[in-house]
């Protein structure tokens, strides 16, 4: 099918990569990091490159996740798909709950809301050691297992977040291409509009943000399994700026882009060892750069780029008129 | 059969009264048209309508509700759609998908289901589009489908806004100055268009600053200055009216 062409290439490599290389590290370790962002950076460009929202605060949701499923699997013994279905609801209602007076608010506004909103959770997971074991994290977090085989090797857990991953794209492809996902642009296009074609707007920015929070929260579950270990750490709003950073690089409302960022925000630091202590400095400077240079992202960017030089090539092409805009509002 | 209502309609913002006691109704399946000069008050009117403003006194009655408290998307489901006198085009999306978002509520497919793309789905993409691409073609923008709406020039993008509201199968559309901007031939075209939808029975609420067209096409004209009516009557009533040529058409000779 002509739509999904792009999705069954990717999945192609990924699916080939671990069979040629099962044991590069940079596959199996880094390449199952690079897919567990892809879910998280997936989930959030629905909310901020398709619904034109901003979340700075989407590693407590990744965060609450991974403490469900690392709190019930340890402490209360609970079955490990069972505890990752808890942790998805639980993030249901946290996002709904929160959603409610934070998405009144709009640009800055919402980006503080976001900010505080993940800052709380991280104090709470940081404060409440009697059950999160406060800052030393929590440890012996048992493996995931389908079908009577434990997840218990790098191989494995490439082959199981390669699933969820690849299920991420699929669903957000399918939701972009929907009357659903036309809402979400439509939100992002001119909100007074898509109110008048009978959107419900504030209920759209719901939806995304609790779906795009449920993304993270699945992550966080496989990541807390992964790891076997959680700490507060993990959660704070430097990942929080981190997975903004993938989505903005990529180019936003793209989710080929989101997975693009992803790709090179996880594997920046892998290569450059210099990353370590600069790291937050660099991804300012990425995100900044990006919005200033191009705006509409690396990805786009070099598709774009690729797109002319390959047209020049082929001979001239009729050049699209230049958009007139009218910036100012109807208000 | 009067469609639309507004009774002893006020606005006013801080000190500034857009729109001082207003009451006029409209009958369904006429073209009637609000004119007046800069700052008078219409898109105030439109955006009340709509529910982008809350009235600061009287009411607005559509077919027989009342639209107080109503939300825009609540407005939107009675069967009322407008366009904008500032366009508000989508143009992070092409032109056909602008007016796949106006198929919005013709529709029912919600985030579950667009995300597992049952054969539902499938089927409501379908008939979206055929709507849609109808609406186009109606107005003659069908060609440019596939186009980014930003690569459209402006007498386009008012056709899209047109196209868009249409795709919502409106009972009653509300435009702010349509020919605004366009040139002759793309005015008359404009014209031919309001007169295509009026035949379909959509009833018409026409802003617009083009005499010639208003006075062409309208069933009833309504002359409002500084917020009040001035005058109200078939388009012959209004032009011979003293007080409108005084206040209003005597400043465009
Ligand atoms: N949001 C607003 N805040 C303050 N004043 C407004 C606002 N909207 C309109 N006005 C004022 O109301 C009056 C009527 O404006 P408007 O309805 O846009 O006129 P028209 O569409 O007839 O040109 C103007 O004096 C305008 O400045
Ligand atoms: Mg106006």
């Amino acid at each position: 099918m002509n739509r999904l062409k792009g999705f069954y290439v990717y999945a192609a490599v990924v699916a080939l990569l671990p069979i040629l290389f099962p044991d590069n590290y940079f596959v199996t370790v880094v390449g199952a990091t690079i897919l567990l962002n892809v879910i998280l950076a997936v989930g959030l460009n629905l909310f901020i490159g398709y619904a034109g929202q901003i979340s700075l605060g989407h590693a407590a949701f990744f965060g609450i996740g991974a403490y469900s499923s690392a709190v019930l699997t340890t402490r209360f013994e609970l079955n490990a798909w069972l505890a990752m279905l808890v942790g998805l609801g639980l993030v249901y209602v946290i996002a709904n709950l929160v959603a409610r007076p934070i998405l009144k608010l709009k640009g800055h506004y919402l980006a503080m809301a976001t900010l505080g909103f993940g800052i709380i959770v991280n104090i709470i997971l940081v404060q409440e050691s009697s059950w999160s074991g406060g800052p030393d994290g929590l440890g012996d977090i048992p493996t995931l297992s389908l079908f009577g085989f434990d997840i218990d090797t790098d191989l494995r857990w490439y082959g199981m977040i390669a699933f969820f991953s690849l299920a991420a794209i699929l669903v957000s492809l399918n939701i972009i291409d929907s009357r659903a996902g036309r809402e979400l642009r439509a939100v992002h296009g001119s909100e007074f509009a898509a109110q008048m074609m009978g959107v419900d707007t504030v209920r759209t920015r719901t939806n995304v943000f609790v779906l795009s929070a449920m993304f993270a929260s699945l992550a966080g579950s496989l990541f807390a399994h992964q790891q076997a270990f959680v700490s507060p750490e993990s959660f704070g709003f430097g990942f929080s700026i981190e997975i903004v950073t993938m989505v903005v690089l990529g180019g936003m409302a793209s989710t080929y882009g989101a997975v693009f960022g992803a790709i090179v925000l996880t594997l920046l630091p892998e290569t450059l060892v210099v990353f370590e202590d600069y790291e937050m400095l660099i991804f300012g400077g990425i995100l900044m750069g990006g919005m200033i240079f191009m705006p509409q992202g690396l990805f786009v960017f070099l598709t774009q780029k690729i797109r002319t030089v390959l047209n020049h090539r082929s001979g001239p092409s009729p050049k699209p008129q230049d958009a007139q805009k009218t910036l100012e509002c109807d208000s | 059969m009067t469609i639309l209502q507004a009774v002893n309609l006020d606005k006013h913002f801080g000190g500034v009264a857009a729109v001082t006691d207003l009451s006029f109704s409209v009958t369904e399946g006429e073209i009637y048209s609000v004119i007046g000069p800069n700052g008078a008050g219409k898109t105030t009117l439109f955006n009340m309508l709509c529910g982008y403003y809350v009235p600061s006194g009287g009411s607005i009655t559509f077919a027989g509700k009342d639209l107080a408290g109503m939300e825009t998307h609540q407005i939107a489901a009675q069967g009322i759609s407008r366009t904008f006198q500032n366009l508000q085009v989508f143009y992070n999306m092409t032109v056909l998908e602008n007016v796949m978002v106006g198929c919005h509520m013709r529709t029912r497919t919600g985030l579950i289901k667009a995300a597992l793309r049952l054969p539902s789905v499938i089927r409501e993409e379908r008939q979206v589009r055929e709507w849609s691409l109808e609406a186009l073609t109606l107005c003659g923008l069908e060609h440019l489908a596939d186009r980014e709406a930003g690569s459209l020039p402006y007498g386009e993008l008012k056709r899209l806004e047109i196209a868009r509201a249409l795709a919502s199968d409106p009972k009653f559309l509300a435009m702010d100055e349509p020919a605004a901007g366009l040139n002759d031939t793309e005015t008359v075209e404009m014209r031919q268009l309001i007169q295509r939808l009026k035949e379909r029975g959509i009833t018409i609420l026409l802003v617009e600053h083009n005499m010639g067209l208003v006075m062409q096409i309208s069933d009833r004209v309504l002359v409002l200055g500084f917020g009040c009516l001035l005058a109200e009557g078939t388009p012959q009533e209004v032009q011979n009216n003293p007080a409108v040529i005084k206040a209003y058409l005597g400043e465009d000779v």
